[in-house]
């Protein structure tokens, strides 16, 4: 019933109006100081360690690919065991179809090298 | 859960040798020797032919079977689109060819994307629930947002990609939605299931609001995936963008796989909606027709005016969808046939006069072709004439067939339109007509046909384009008989 939703509705909306008036209040209340420092990541004038939007290795990318090649199995392969009494071999089958096809990408994965996870330059003078 | 015999899988064999085809060749593209371009084609057309053998084997099924505890339907419709897109990938497979070798892109993984792509398409063209239709729907679409950006160092194509996965991804989950929500309304995903529950669900306050917006978000995903307006935005960047035998692809199987789905989808699990989807889909193909002509006029790059005449013709073909009799559903199987051979045969031209990856492709670049290669600039008069839809081509047969099912299903204003709109598409179409017959060229250079693949793909096309319009019988009793148990 929409009805019983009254509450939820009411706390949606308390909440809102709170965060807004907190905001403007702030917006309307505080003085400005302007200059560099008050922009700064840490006005308290602790510096920063490193830039936040830099540029991320590719690598970090390819390991959470490879990451998601396994953990898809893995999460199939959780359920199956615990029915796979019941469901016997054709079930067993199934699963065998299915793990086939994961080590195809995983076959893929390791001959092109994705699985070397050290920096390329790194691989080139190993090779070289 | 039903139980599932094991013969029924024998029905499948046709998708499980592509899709081992694919990875087979996915492997193969490990191997140190993979750059034989040859090879790969090699593979992939043999695994395309064997598959089309296996599925003739099979024949044309005389009575619909469902399979799988209701995932899949093997019938007339599946095969007619099963063959149809194994041709097509064929083609595509064949124009690949020179133009991954020309620019030094790996054969292996183009190849096995094509066919892992063609999979899901024949395993959508046999889809029989929501489930099994969207993941079938998933395996063709993310195959070609890689495909799509498989000339990694180019802009364009890393563009195109993006754009494509981003829209498409958005419209997915715009789809699954919808089927989530047609769920909520009838407790069923199966096609037969659903349409026997929904007039019992639209009896009900909840169920007829659930239902109502379940099947319209569920028809916005499928006229984001056929490129209708006002969903098409994709289109031009993707197909501009895309390698060119992808944008083949694209065009074709993809364009007609969608199709194919969301006739099933309507006709089978949505009657009971009739009346509201053929409002619906009369509006949206009154402004694809419209829009996709008019902005297919002011383009100056071919690939960009075919990208949005191939809207336009997906409001022509929307024409046959919304007619819902037996005539209109003949005249969209007609009319796909017709199209995909007629793009790509127009795509093969396009790409022989392609120099290096994106140039040669804007209008004046075919100023004076008929001096310099009169067999490439006839073949593109032809299709250029069956795009239009003038006699005696395969695409005057299919206009023909999809406006007078119209008119007989009392959608005249509708039909009216679609004449209107082709007569607006003659001036890009004979535009570059002129542009090949009456301008001169600045340079004097004989385009090469040195590729004998694409040759013989556009000389095949364009034979099988002008056969069409002289004798349409022989397709059209075809279409009729794979409508067997469909309505």
């Amino acid at each position: 019933m929409p009805q019983d939703h009254y509450p939820v509705l009411l706390a949606l909306g308390l909440a809102l109006a709170l965060g807004v008036v907190m905001l403007m209040l702030s917006a309307l209340m505080s003085r400005r100081m302007g200059g560099r420092v008050s922009l700064d990541t840490y006005e308290s004038g602790e510096p920063l360690l490193d830039r936040s939007h830099k540029r991320i290795s590719v690598l970090f990318f390819l390991i959470a690919i490879d990451f998601v090649v396994f953990d898809v199995e893995a999460a199939f392969l959780y359920p199956w065991a615990l029915v796979i009494r019941e469901g016997g071999w054709p079930l067993f089958w199934a699963m065998m179809v299915f793990v086939g096809l994961i080590l195809v990408g995983f076959a893929y994965i390791w001959k092109k090298g994705g699985l070397d996870l050290r920096p390329e330059r790194q691989k080139r003078s190993l090779r070289g | 859960m039903d139980s599932i015999q094991p013969q029924e899988f024998l029905l499948l064999v046709p998708e499980i040798v592509l899709a081992s085809a694919g990875m087979l060749l996915l492997l193969t593209g490990t191997l140190k020797t993979s750059n034989g371009y040859r090879l790969c084609a090699a593979i992939s057309l043999a695994a395309l032919a064997l598959t089309a053998v296996l599925l003739l084997i099979q024949g044309i099924p005389g009575a619909p079977r469902v399979i799988l505890s209701g995932m899949f339907i093997v019938d007339g419709y599946s095969f007619f689109w099963k063959l149809l897109f194994l041709v097509a990938s064929a083609f595509t497979v064949l124009l690949s060819d020179r133009f991954l070798s020309d620019g030094g892109y790996r054969p292996a993984e183009f190849y096995s994307l094509i066919l892992l792509a063609t999979t899901g398409m024949l395993f959508m063209a046999s889809g029989y629930s929501l489930l099994s239709i969207w993941i079938s729907l998933e395996l063709m679409a993310l195959s070609s947002y890689i495909l799509a950006g498989y000339f990694k160092h180019q802009t364009k194509s890393n563009e195109a990609a993006l754009k494509y996965f981003i829209l498409g991804a958005l419209s997915s989950g715009i789809l699954v939605y919808g089927i989530s929500l047609l769920y909520g309304a009838t407790g069923t995903i199966q096609l037969d299931e659903l349409a026997a529950a929904l007039p019992a669900a639209l009896a009900l306050e909840t169920g007829s609001r659930l239902a109502a917006a379940g099947w319209l978000l569920l028809a916005m995903g499928l006229f984001f995936k056929v490129a209708a307006v006002p969903f098409h935005v994709w289109t031009p960047d993707v197909y501009e963008g895309a390698p060119t035998p992808v944008t083949v692809f694209l065009a074709t199987a993809s364009k007609a796989a969608s199709f194919a789905i969301l006739v099933r989808i309507f006709y089978q699990a949505l009657p009971a909606l009739a009346p509201d989807w053929q409002w619906i889909t009369a509006a949206i193909a009154v402004v694809t027709m419209i829009w996709g002509n008019l902005a297919a006029l002011t383009q100056t790059n071919v690939k960009r005016m075919l990208a949005y005449s191939s809207v336009a013709h997906a409001g022509y073909v929307l024409i046959g969808v919304l007619a819902a009799t037996e005539d209109g559903l003949w005249a969209v199987l007609f009319y796909l046939f017709a199209y995909t051979f007629i793009t790509i045969g127009t795509f093969g031209t396009v790409i022989l006069l392609e120099r290096k990856e994106y140039a040669g492709e804007t209008y004046s670049d075919y100023a004076g072709l008929a001096q310099r290669s009169p067999f490439l600039a006839a073949m593109m008069l032809v299709f250029m004439l069956a795009l239009t839809g003038i006699p005696p081509t395969g695409g005057f047969f299919g206009k023909i067939y999809l406006f007078a099912a119209a008119v007989e299903s009392g959608w005249i204003w509708v039909a009216v339109v679609g004449v209107l709109t082709s007569a607006i598409s003659l001036f890009y179409y004979i535009g570059i007509g002129v542009q090949m017959y009456l301008k001169e060229s600045g340079d004097d250079t004989p385009s090469a046909l040195h590729a004998p693949g694409l040759v013989g793909t556009i000389a095949v096309c364009a034979v099988i384009t002008v056969l069409l319009g002289i004798l349409p019988e022989p397709l059209v009793q075809f279409a009729k008989s794979s409508l067997v148990g469909l309505l």
